[in-house]
């Protein structure tokens, strides 16, 4: 069923995107505010909380077309490379950057986030490196995010809250409730000269709370 | 006339309305010095624009039929219901009441409307659907809040389904010597109504002093009694279309408007205890479909119990 032609993989490829988009919109009227940034070109790593696997998606569905095409989600190639039909999804729907979690082996991730920096793209990433189950709005965030600002101090660090997912789509249903989900995007933040890791990550999450919007409930 | 005729006349007044609308904002746009936009200016426009997208659909739907009209209303209450549950409470023992709330409950009503199954659809969401959905969460076994999950799912339901249904159900109504015009009792309800709102927003935000309810609601005695005044005059001027008489079209214009106005303030009332100024973003310049369709909510149920008490 799946094709080795690389022209239909990419014709295939914006039709399964624009699909994406459209049952976005439909089910969440999903709507990006951009409270501490514009929708302009410019290299950003979003920083995001992650409750659920469509985070990712409802981020790089609100991003404007021109912002859409320069910005690659980093995730686990565990879950993407899992079955044909995700190895097609993440690496040519969404043009994940993939990597690898298993402690056992040594490619290093942030040689490939490094890399995809400096050939311009901007990035998608959850700092928490799993999915949220607590009543925490955070986990504690991992050092990748850190060592991207201190390696790439140019780039723009922004805090960004997906509301809502939680209730859209929790871990271990199947059938997602079509409630609104808005993706917030914050003021950028960079790492400070000779700013440690612990203070900068404590920083970064203070941050994304900060992006939340009002608690409703 | 026939009713297609009647419709297409009442169609062809709401864009006259419009287009002078559409006309004082530009004038208002131009009289701006060069390079200068007013914000008043540019809200009110937007507005219109919205009108007009509404006006539009909605007169398709009327020319379609029951069909058309009960599709339009499915895929309102489907954005309404998404934008009242979104602010309710509920926790993950709620996902399949709230999925079944979705994609069984809301379709199913308005199928037995648009088939005018009333034994059906007048009793299907406040007995079926309230005794139903509070048991599949109860399996889930999470009693923590639990009233409060299930009544503000129920009122959910209720407010985006039920009561939104009730617009496509005046269709299926049976009225003696109306020879089967009740499609134009739809026209009849939204045009008071929302005439009746619009009067009392512009005249109470004018010359409103005494607040209705002081902390929830912008409403003045001033506005309100404006608009209701409004809206049994245009009540009275379309009595033509209605099977109530000059006297009848008066009192349920005069229902219709004061059930909507109670509406909007009961709307305002949930806004204020979930700190939200609006129901979400879903129409340019107007907020959410419910800031938009609180008042024909209300009133729905109420004139077509009305009409079916007094007129069938």
């Amino acid at each position: 069923m799946i094709t080795s032609n690389p022209t239909l993989r990419r014709i295939a490829a914006r039709f399964v995107g624009h699909s994406i988009r459209l049952f976005a919109r439909f089910t969440t009227a999903v709507r990006a505010d951009w409270k501490g940034i514009e929708p302009v070109q410019r290299q950003r790593v979003y920083f995001a909380n992650h409750v659920s696997n469509g985070d990712m998606p409802m981020i790089w569905s609100v991003l404007p077309p021109a912002l859409r095409r320069q910005t690659r989600p980093v995730a686990a190639a565990d879950y993407w490379l899992k079955t044909p039909l995700r190895a097609f999804i993440g690496p040519e729907v969404f043009n994940c950057v993939l990597i690898d979690r298993r402690p056992e082996v040594d490619d290093k991730p942030m040689d490939k986030i490094i890399a995809a920096i400096d050939e311009g793209a901007s990035l998608i990433i959850f700092p928490e490196g799993n999915r949220n189950m607590g009543d925490d709005p955070l986990l504690p965030f991992k050092a990748g995010l850190y060592n991207i600002g201190r390696l790439r101090p140019d780039v723009d660090l922004v805090p960004t809250w997906v509301a809502n997912l939680n209730h859209i789509m929790p871990k271990g249903e199947v059938v997602p409730l079509p409630l609104i989900c808005t993706v917030t995007f914050g003021t950028p933040i960079h790492v400070g000269p000779g700013e440690d890791k612990d203070a900068f990550l404590d920083r970064a999450a203070q941050a994304l709370l900060e992006t939340r919007p009002e608690d409703r409930v | 006339m026939s009713t297609t005729g009647e419709l297409i006349l009442l169609t062809l007044g709401a864009f006259g309305v419009l287009i002078v609308m559409t006309v004082i904002g530009d004038a208002a746009r131009l009289r701006m010095p060069q390079g200068r936009t007013s914000v008043m200016v540019e809200t009110y426009m937007t507005r219109v624009q919205s009108w007009w997208a509404m006006v539009i659909l909605l007169s398709l739907a009327l020319l379609l039929g029951v069909a058309g009209v009960s599709l339009l209303f499915a895929v309102a209450g489907f954005a309404a219901l998404r934008e009242f549950l979104t602010l309710t409470t509920k926790s993950r023992a709620d996902h399949w009441a709230l999925a079944l709330g979705f994609f069984v409950v809301l379709p199913l009503q308005f199928i037995f409307v648009g088939f005018g199954w009333a034994g059906l659809f007048t009793v299907f969401v406040p007995v079926y659907a309230f005794l139903l959905l509070p048991v599949i969460s109860a399996l889930r076994g999470n009693s923590d809040r639990f009233l409060m999950r299930v009544a503000e799912t129920q009122w959910g339901l209720m407010i985006a389904v039920y009561c939104l249904s009730h617009v496509p159900a005046l269709m299926t109504l049976n009225i003696d010597g109306y020879g089967g015009r009740e499609v134009l009792l739809i026209a009849f309800l939204v045009i008071v109504v929302q005439a009746g709102d619009l009067v009392d927003l512009y005249f109470g935000r004018r010359f409103g002093r005494r607040k209705i309810a002081p902390g929830i609601s912008p409403k003045t005695v001033e506005g309100v009694l404006a608009g209701l005044a409004a809206a049994v005059a245009i009540g009275a001027v379309l009595n033509w279309i209605t099977p109530f008489g000059l006297w009848g079209a008066i009192g349920m214009a005069a229902a219709a408007s004061t059930s909507g106005m109670a509406g909007n303030i009961v709307f305002a009332a949930i806004k204020r205890d979930r700190g939200v100024r609006d129901w979400s973003h879903l129409i340019p310049g107007q907020g959410g479909l419910i800031d938009q369709l609180d008042s024909v909510i209300f009133a729905a149920p109420i004139f077509y119990h009305l009409s079916h008490l007094v007129w069938t």
